[in-house]
């Protein structure tokens, strides 16, 4: 009875089982043509993955380098202790422009013995050679010791950004006919005190330790007291967000009724996991800064939001390593006459802390990497210029977090603390990368199937 | 830092409330421990939990209620030793200790699951309080019409929100052009050719690129992508000749933003696209290879469109993330608020000035920082309403197949 037999007779072509014929081939080029999208799409990814790595490492190795200058300074008790009592009071009277000169003064006896051929004779033609900060290093210098005044002693100094720049191939001739800071002669001179020695490239430890430095002195910049500023933020986060997650994860995953405060709660977890994070931060300045008086800039408010933030991650993880742990095991608790509790606190528990801790470590991740929400309570780069003294006040002091000061660094005018930015971003990416890597172990090693 | 001090003396009550309830349950049963209803130790946690809890609570009270110094100090202490006599009365060998400590965790976890609750109580009550105090100082028909942003802190500053949404859509709809197309053909080949072991490298370096903090992404935009697109259709680029001058004018642009977030948001939409394609029926592939089709047949015109619903919703969720996301457009978008249709032109966005309005110099109850709520008002609205949608998309079709 099927329509086929009542068909029209078929007309015979001439297909064959060995020649494809062009309706096939058409197939299987669009067949091929699909694959070679998909595969397209992957490479895609995969290079855009690959140059931003690579930028970041071309752009950013350079700042673990500095430039310095070997100078001998005479220490001119004339010039610094006026007074002649080597009293500390007076010595701290005075400033770094007293300072300024006599490293301008040992850095040109330097280029008069070498004998190096310049233009340049004065004093005060080498300032542009040499970091403002070395004035205040001398000085620091000084006021530890002051039985030093009257010696010539050694110092490495920074040399400025201009230089430093010069020698990394940032700064060059062409364009510094406009720049106030460094002229040709100045360079020339670089060059000349590079072969002889003095001026020397070294890693750059001020960077990976330092504090952050005004826009004049982009040299001196470092990373490090904002990243004291995110280590504490850290602790905040782990000490909230791990015991609330995991005891709300315990309550909805364990002990929750269907009802419908337990859907309010849900609906919020989810919505909240995807609100954008710089709500967040309009969250933190007006409930923990306007209405709860907090201190402003502190890690301790910048750790309570990322805490709000990070929760519904690791809410989300840690119902799912619950949920992963069969119910023979709380069946089996039970029936050794456990209460619901001890069944949940002494085995389940247990047995869901290695996903509970990758999903910590992989939200923690997140939050350091965070920056906008910062920005609102105050957490802005150039407020991490003190380095925290002592535990508590690191927490209330105000202070940066690394991705703040690399917004700060890539907002200033001069290039040079791009640099800078691009090596703090390498900094960043080790830590992320390491905390992800801890956590894949953790995976690997602890995670058990069922 | 005394209320350091004050924390460090009530946990060590606390613990000595336990030692005090674990041996008080001991000597009531003169050390026969099988006459206890509860483990000895229970009494001991109820103790600590009396101890602690309640003057927690009283602290954080009188800290809201701004009192300080020996009040703060005398009253959290005295409810710690309050609560530590109370509870030390309560045990007898026959009091079921077990059962109080174990209400009470079941108090503390609901505690914590309601933060969530909390969490955007808190987000909803900052937004409408500041958001009224704005529009009572500046009308919400301007603001929500108005063609102009043109803050300025002296005063007399035109608030339209239309610019910077307008931004904000460009700047998305260009992230998802990038990102649509590119993360469901990866999430298709993933899921449909790749082999097991390709499939597993491939998946987490793709992921690697949403691990990345959108700060990273926000330097990339800055200093590579905008000098690079600047090299091409700048005024000394090759399109010169075309446009006058070129098109572009700054390394920050629409363009510039849209093209690093879409980057950001591949791993984002192929993730998602590949849960969802994952989720068709294998009956449906194979119904489809037994009729004969070839396998991008298959994909074409039985997968896709099944995990449409789903692909829809995944899509939404990535338009989302585009429009709330902060640092990219902050440093890649540029600064002034316009209206227009060329996508090298530098815009800026809502929440770029969320972040202008709130770390200027801007006094905090002027209009021109107030902005700055309605603003965050707005985007939670919109990324909200979508993120409901998406959500629900994504249920229902799931539930197609269930």
């Amino acid at each position: 009875m099927s329509d086929a037999t009542h068909s029209a007779p078929h007309k015979p072509t001439s297909r064959s089982l060995h020649a494809v014929d062009a309706r096939t081939k058409r197939r299987n080029a669009s067949e091929s043509r699909f694959k070679a999208m998909g595969i397209g799409a992957i490479g895609i990814g995969l290079a855009f993955l690959v140059l931003l790595l690579s930028t970041i490492v071309v752009n950013g190795s350079s700042a673990f380098q500095q430039t310095f200058i070997d100078v001998p300074v005479y220490l001119d008790p004339a010039k610094i202790d006026k007074k002649g009592n080597r009293d500390l009071a007076d010595l701290k009277k005075a400033t770094t422009f007293t300072y300024a000169p006599l490293i301008q003064n040992g850095l040109l006896d330097v280029v008069q013995k070498a004998g190096l051929e310049t233009d340049l004779s004065k004093a005060k033609e080498l300032k542009n050679l040499i970091s403002a900060s070395a004035a205040a290093q001398v000085r620091d210098r000084v006021l530890a010791d002051p039985s030093l005044i009257g010696q010539t002693i050694d110092f490495k100094i920074l040399a400025s950004s201009r230089v430093d720049g010069y020698l990394k191939g940032r700064v060059k001739r062409a364009d510094i006919a406009q720049d106030k800071n460094i002229s040709v002669a100045q360079l020339d001179l670089t060059d000349a005190l590079r072969k002889a020695g003095v001026i020397h490239k070294g890693f750059n430890t001020a960077f990976i330790f330092g504090a952050d430095a005004s826009d004049s002195r982009a040299e001196q910049a470092g990373i490090g007291v904002s990243m004291l500023g995110s280590f504490y933020m850290m602790l905040v986060v782990l000490v909230l967000a791990l015991p609330i997650g995991v005891a709300a994860s315990i309550y909805l995953e364990e002990f929750a009724a269907k009802n419908r405060f337990t859907d309010l709660i849900e609906v919020n977890i989810s919505n909240l996991a995807a609100v954008p994070s710089i709500v967040f931060g309009i969250l933190g300045l007006s409930v923990f800064i306007q209405f709860a008086h907090l201190p402003q800039s502190a890690p301790l408010v910048g750790g309570l939001v990322l805490t709000l933030m990070t929760l519904p991650t690791i809410i989300i993880s840690t119902r799912a390593a619950l949920k992963a742990v069969p119910p023979s095991i709380r069946d089996a608790a039970l029936g050794v006459g456990a209460s619901k509790m001890q069944s949940v606190f002494h085995h389940v528990l247990p047995l869901a802390m290695p996903g509970i801790l990758t999903g910590t470590i992989i939200g923690l991740a997140q939050a350091l990497g965070e920056t906008a929400p910062l920005l609102l309570i105050g957490m802005v780069g150039y407020v991490a210029t003190n380095t925290p003294d002592g535990f508590i006040d690191g927490f209330v002091s105000p202070n940066s977090a690394m991705p703040a000061q690399i917004y700060e660094w890539a907002k200033r005018a001069d290039p040079a603390f791009y640099e800078r930015a691009w090596g703090g971003i390498i900094i960043l990416l080790v830590f992320l990368l390491s905390m992800n890597i801890i956590a894949i172990i953790l995976r690997r090693k602890f995670e058990r199937r069922w | 830092m005394p209320v350091f001090w004050i924390f460090v003396i009530v946990l060590a009550l606390t613990g000595a409330g336990f030692v005090m309830g674990r041996a008080r349950a001991l000597s009531s049963v003169d050390g026969d421990r099988r006459r206890l209803h509860s483990l000895p130790s229970y009494a001991g946690a109820l103790v600590a939990m009396s101890a602690f809890l309640p003057a927690l609570a009283l602290f954080v009270l009188m800290l809201a209620l701004n009192a300080t110094g020996m009040i703060l100090t005398g009253a959290t202490l005295l409810a710690t030793l309050i609560g530590i006599a109370l509870s030390l009365r309560l045990i007898s060998p026959e009091f079921r200790a077990r059962n109080a400590v174990e209400t009470g965790v079941r108090g503390l976890l609901i505690a914590a699951a309601s933060v969530a609750i909390l969490t955007t109580i808190g987000i909803v009550l900052s937004l409408v309080f500041n958001t009224v105090e704005f529009f009572n100082l500046y009308p919400i028909k301007a603001f929500f019409l108005g063609l102009n942003w043109t803050p300025s802190f002296g005063g007399g500053s035109e608030l339209g929100i239309l610019p910077l949404l307008w931004g904000t859509l460009y700047i998305s709809f260009i992230a998802l052009l990038v990102a649509v197309p590119i993360g469901l053909y990866a999430a298709v080949y993933l899921s449909e050719y790749a082999s097991h072991p390709v499939r597993s490298a491939i998946k987490p370096l793709l992921e690697i690129l949403a691990g990345i903090p959108t700060i990273v992404y926000g330097l990339f935009a800055l200093l590579t992508v905008g000098p690079f697109l600047m090299s091409i259709f700048g005024p000394n680029g090759p399109t010169a000749a075309i446009a006058e001058n070129g098109w572009m004018h700054a390394g920050t642009a629409v363009m510039t933003a849209g093209l690093v977030m879409g980057i950001m948001l591949i791993p984002f939409v192929s993730s998602l696209s590949d849960d969802i394609i994952n989720a068709v029926p294998q009956s449906l592939r194979d119904g489809s290879y037994g009729l004969g089709a070839t396998k991008s047949e298959t994909i074409k015109q039985v997968i896709l469109p099944a995990a449409l619903p789903g692909i829809v919703g995944a899509i939404l969720l990535a338009a989302s993330r585009a429009i709330g996301e902060t640092m990219i457009v902050v440093l890649g978008a540029g600064a002034a608020a316009r209206l227009s249709l060329n996508p090298f032109d530098a815009m800026t966005t809502v929440t770029a000035k969320i972040v202008s309005q709130l770390t200027g110099d801007a006094d905090f109850a002027s209009p021109e920082a107030l902005v700055a709520f309605s603003l965050a008002m707005t985007l939670f609205v919109i990324t909200l309403g979508l993120n409901i949608f998406a959500l629900w998309i994504v249920r229902k079709y799931r539930e197609q197949y269930e």
